[in-house]
């Protein structure tokens, strides 16, 4: 009830953003059945031809498949695959942030330090070595990504639970004899769930266009699976002939990007506990 | 004499709160002549704060002025665009706030803010402000006036940082002060330097004051007038004197009654069996910096013994040091005979069930995120294995034990008043089961009338369940309630201790003579005489 009542008076940006999710959530899930061809069904030799002459929605690509259907198969690949990544990322930097946080003394400095130390390599560089000796699979894909976003969310997961712990609440659950597991997660975790839900959002976007430019360099999401970020880098030559192709999943990239930031600066400023002047 | 400098009529407040607009302050009539001094009086939630900053024409962030007129001296306050308020801001009227080690900025020396304020409005240059700052700082009594300007905020004590703050506030000697809570935080011996200061500076300069707070025998010291606040009502508005002697309300009868519980003296156990036993206890915070030393101390099961000292007295660590969350760096605790493990990580659960703890600030002792099923529920699953409805009917029994509704066991904390939370915490002690409870300033927090429900809670509970209490206060007064031996701590030593009528009774150690003498009592003449046979005895 009182979600729903926050919700209502969210303001017009948070639900222009969630109503643009929602629609993306929507193509995700039903593409096969919205789709009008398959994901890399060829419907006409001519590439990049336009609506008009295909009779389709937004023309072909450049091998001549239907640029609808592949947006729409793109969106599942592409966001399932972010969400993967993002959830595994949360789960392992929210664990290691909160164990470092709570035992403290050296486990807090060892962890603290290996953190550094990935956080040290910029990140596509690193993706780009760990992808190429691993391999580019979507397994070694989800875990690269996944451990350079922990590291990320270790640090903020960390200063909040080191907020949270030494309150007396938690000095309580001590002297009652709980065990780690126990405080990390029924203590800890439910006082710091709001800012890292907002950062989970963010996170989400930042995990989606780092796909996005790992299959724009070649070594995201393979061929001929469909892929937004790799569909820009394979029609970048039609706008040469000012063909708009590449902008129809290069403006997809950018509508939820921005979709996603308007509902967590809506999540933001409610958990800062800031409110505008009535 | 009466030149009226502050009309406020019918003052109508709204803050925001779950998603709606709820009344806080409704239609509220004030008066305040030049130099005379209104006390506002009530307990939480009363509005008090609020009124004292709407006078400045100020509203909380997530408040608003609805409704009334604010005359400051002619002015219509309320009608006033945002920077001309801040022409009358600070000049005319000024803020003494509760902390004071919150309200300046710990990166500036005192004198640099103390002119800030003077300098802004063009009053005064910065070097007649500083010598000004100087004059102030005598006559409020601080140590070495000419040069603690120099210092930072961390470097003085927060006695002298209140009155520093008290000096700031008249850099500009305003017209109007407004008070609040300005010795609420403070040690009953510090809180004397601070009233004194107060009285002095605002008799002398004339100003008119508006003097918040929540504790009757502190604003009786210096008010000429008082009003009696409930719920953003008006109970009662009388002379100080009136309303000492004749009070009109119910309500303001329970203030002025508070702190009259006294546990019955034939309650005392007898027949000493000693419970704890602390021999020659030392701890220290970060190896060196010694907090506790020399501690001896017996516990007898069943009474009540109070720890008493202001802040840094080492009270709260001497229970830390007991539970093991702070290992004692020398000498041993035992429980019951047998010697209980330093740190509370090698007691075993039922050592640590035995011993529980309530603490001060029930806002942070409860997880926000919890309900009450959860919260007092989790010792009988942990330390009994109950669950399920086996569990959930001894939670009821305990709400009941504590006299809250039973349904209140779908409650998140935060849903509940701070003396409930208070009450919750007992509960969460209680389903432990256990033998001695120690209780850190549990009523420190809590308005009055509040403080005076738990502790008869307490000594009930003691009565049914027959417990043992460690009672760590600064508050003489509950000590005087509920305790049966009573151990005065000073500098993380013990420097008296004993049965309650042989500590209370003179000839005293000088400390715990000027703790006992330091207690505010309901008598407007009581600080008047309180220094002066201070000045006698030096």
């Amino acid at each position: 009830m009182r979600f729903w009542l926050s919700l209502k008076r969210a303001g017009l940006p948070a639900h222009i953003g969630i109503v643009i999710i929602l629609l993306f959530a929507f193509a995700a899930v039903f593409a096969p059945w919205l789709a009008p061809y398959g994901e890399s069904e060829v419907v006409d030799a001519v590439p990049w031809a336009t609506p008009e002459e295909s009779g389709t929605l937004l023309g072909l690509d450049q091998l001549g498949r239907d640029l609808y259907s592949r947006v729409l198969y793109g969106a599942r690949n592409t966001i399932a695959l972010a969400m993967g990544i993002t959830i595994l990322a949360f789960f392992m930097g929210m664990t290691a942030g909160f164990f470092a946080a709570v035992v403290g003394r050296w486990v807090d400095l060892l962890l603290s330090r290996i953190v550094d130390i990935i956080m040290a390599f910029p990140t596509l560089f690193f993706a780009l070595i760990a992808l190429s000796i691993f391999g580019t699979s979507i397994p070694v894909l989800v875990f690269v990504i996944a451990t350079l976003d922990a590291t990320r969310v270790y640090r903020i997961a960390r200063a909040l639970a080191m907020d949270i712990n030494v309150m007396e609440y938690v000095e309580v659950a001590r002297l009652r004899g709980e065990g780690l597991w126990w405080i990390m997660r029924r203590e800890i975790l439910p006082n710091t769930l709001t800012p890292l839900l907002a950062e989970f959002g963010l996170r989400f976007c930042f995990v989606f266009l780092f796909i996005s430019s790992l299959s724009f360099l070649g070594i995201g999401i393979q061929p001929p699976a469909a892929d937004w970020g790799a569909m820009v880098r394979e029609n970048g030559v039609a706008i040469t002939y000012g063909i708009f192709t590449p902008l129809v999943p290069a403006a997809a990239i950018a509508i939820l990007t921005i979709a996603v930031n308007l509902v967590v600066d809506w999540f933001l400023r409610k958990t800062a506990g800031l409110r505008e002047e009535y | 004499m009466s030149e009226s400098i502050l009309t406020i009529r019918n003052l109508q407040i709204e803050g925001f709160a779950d998603e709606q607009w709820k009344p806080i302050v409704n239609g509220i009539d004030l008066d305040l002549n030049r130099g005379e001094v209104l006390g506002l009086i009530g307990e939480s939630g009363a509005g008090k704060s609020t009124i004292g900053i709407a006078a400045m024409g100020y509203c909380r962030p997530g408040c608003r002025i609805v409704g009334g007129t604010i005359d400051f001296d002619g002015v219509q306050i309320h009608e006033l665009t945002s920077d001309q308020i801040r022409e009358v801001r600070g000049v005319r009227i000024s803020y003494v706030a509760q902390s004071a080690a919150a309200s300046f900025n710990p990166a500036h020396r005192l004198i640099d803010q103390y002119a800030e304020t003077p300098v802004q409005h063009g009053v005064l240059k910065f070097q007649q402000a500083a010598n000004n700052a100087r004059a102030m700082y005598a006559t409020l009594d601080l140590p070495d006036p000419d040069n603690i300007g120099r210092r930072y905020p961390h470097q003085v004590s927060g006695g002298q940082l209140q009155r520093a703050m008290v000096a700031m506030a008249m850099s500009c000697e305003p017209d109007l002060i407004i008070f609040d809570e300005p010795t609420t935080a403070l040690d009953v011996t510090t809180q004397i330097e601070v009233l004194a200061a107060i009285k002095d500076v605002v008799q002398r300069f004339n100003t008119a004051a508006i003097y918040i707070t929540h504790d009757l025998a502190v604003v009786v010291q210096l008010a000429d007038r008082i009003m009696v606040l409930r719920y953003g009502d008006l109970v009662e508005e009388s002379e100080t004197n009136e309303i000492l002697k004749n009070p009109k309300e119910n309500y303001t009868r329970d203030l002025l009654a508070v702190r009259t519980f006294k546990k019955n003296p034939e309650d005392l156990v007898k027949g000493q069996v000693p419970l704890i036993e602390i021999n020659d206890l030392h701890a220290s915070y970060a190896g060196d910096i010694k907090v506790l030393e020399d501690i001896n101390l017996t516990v007898e099961k069943g009474r009540t013994v109070a720890i008493v000292g202001e802040s840094g007295s080492g009270k709260s660590t001497l229970a830390r040091a007991m539970t093991g969350l702070l290992p004692p760096s020398q000498g041993t605790v035992k429980y019951s005979g047998s010697e209980l493990p330093r740190s509370y990580k090698e007691r075993t659960k039922d050592q640590l069930r035995q011993m529980q703890m309530i603490y001060q600030m029930p806002d942070v002792a409860l997880n926000p995120r919890q309900k009450l099923r959860e919260v007092i529920g989790r010792p009988l699953g942990f330390y009994f294995g109950m669950d399920g409805a086996e569990r959930d009917r001894r939670v009821k029994e305990l709400l009941e034990m504590i006299e809250l509704p039973t349904n209140y066991i779908d409650r998140f904390t935060p849903e509940l008043s701070g003396g409930q939370k208070q009450r919750v915490c007992i509960a969460r002690a209680l389903a432990a089961q256990p033998v001695v409870i120690i209780c850190d300033e549990v009523t420190s927090a809590l308005d009055q009338l509040v403080a005076e429900e738990i502790l008869k809670l307490l000594d009930r509970l003691q009565k049914e369940l027959k417990m043992t209490y460690l009672f760590i206060t600064h508050d003489l007064a509950t000590v005087k309630a509920i305790a049966d031996e009573i151990v005065v701590m000073l500098r993380g030593r013990i420097v008296e201790s004993g049965l309650k009528d042989d500590v209370l009774r003179p000839p005293h150690h000088e400390y715990t003579e000027l703790l006992l003498s330091s207690v505010p009592e309901m008598d407007p003449d009581w600080l008047d005489r309180l220094l002066e046979s201070r000045a006698t005895a030096s």
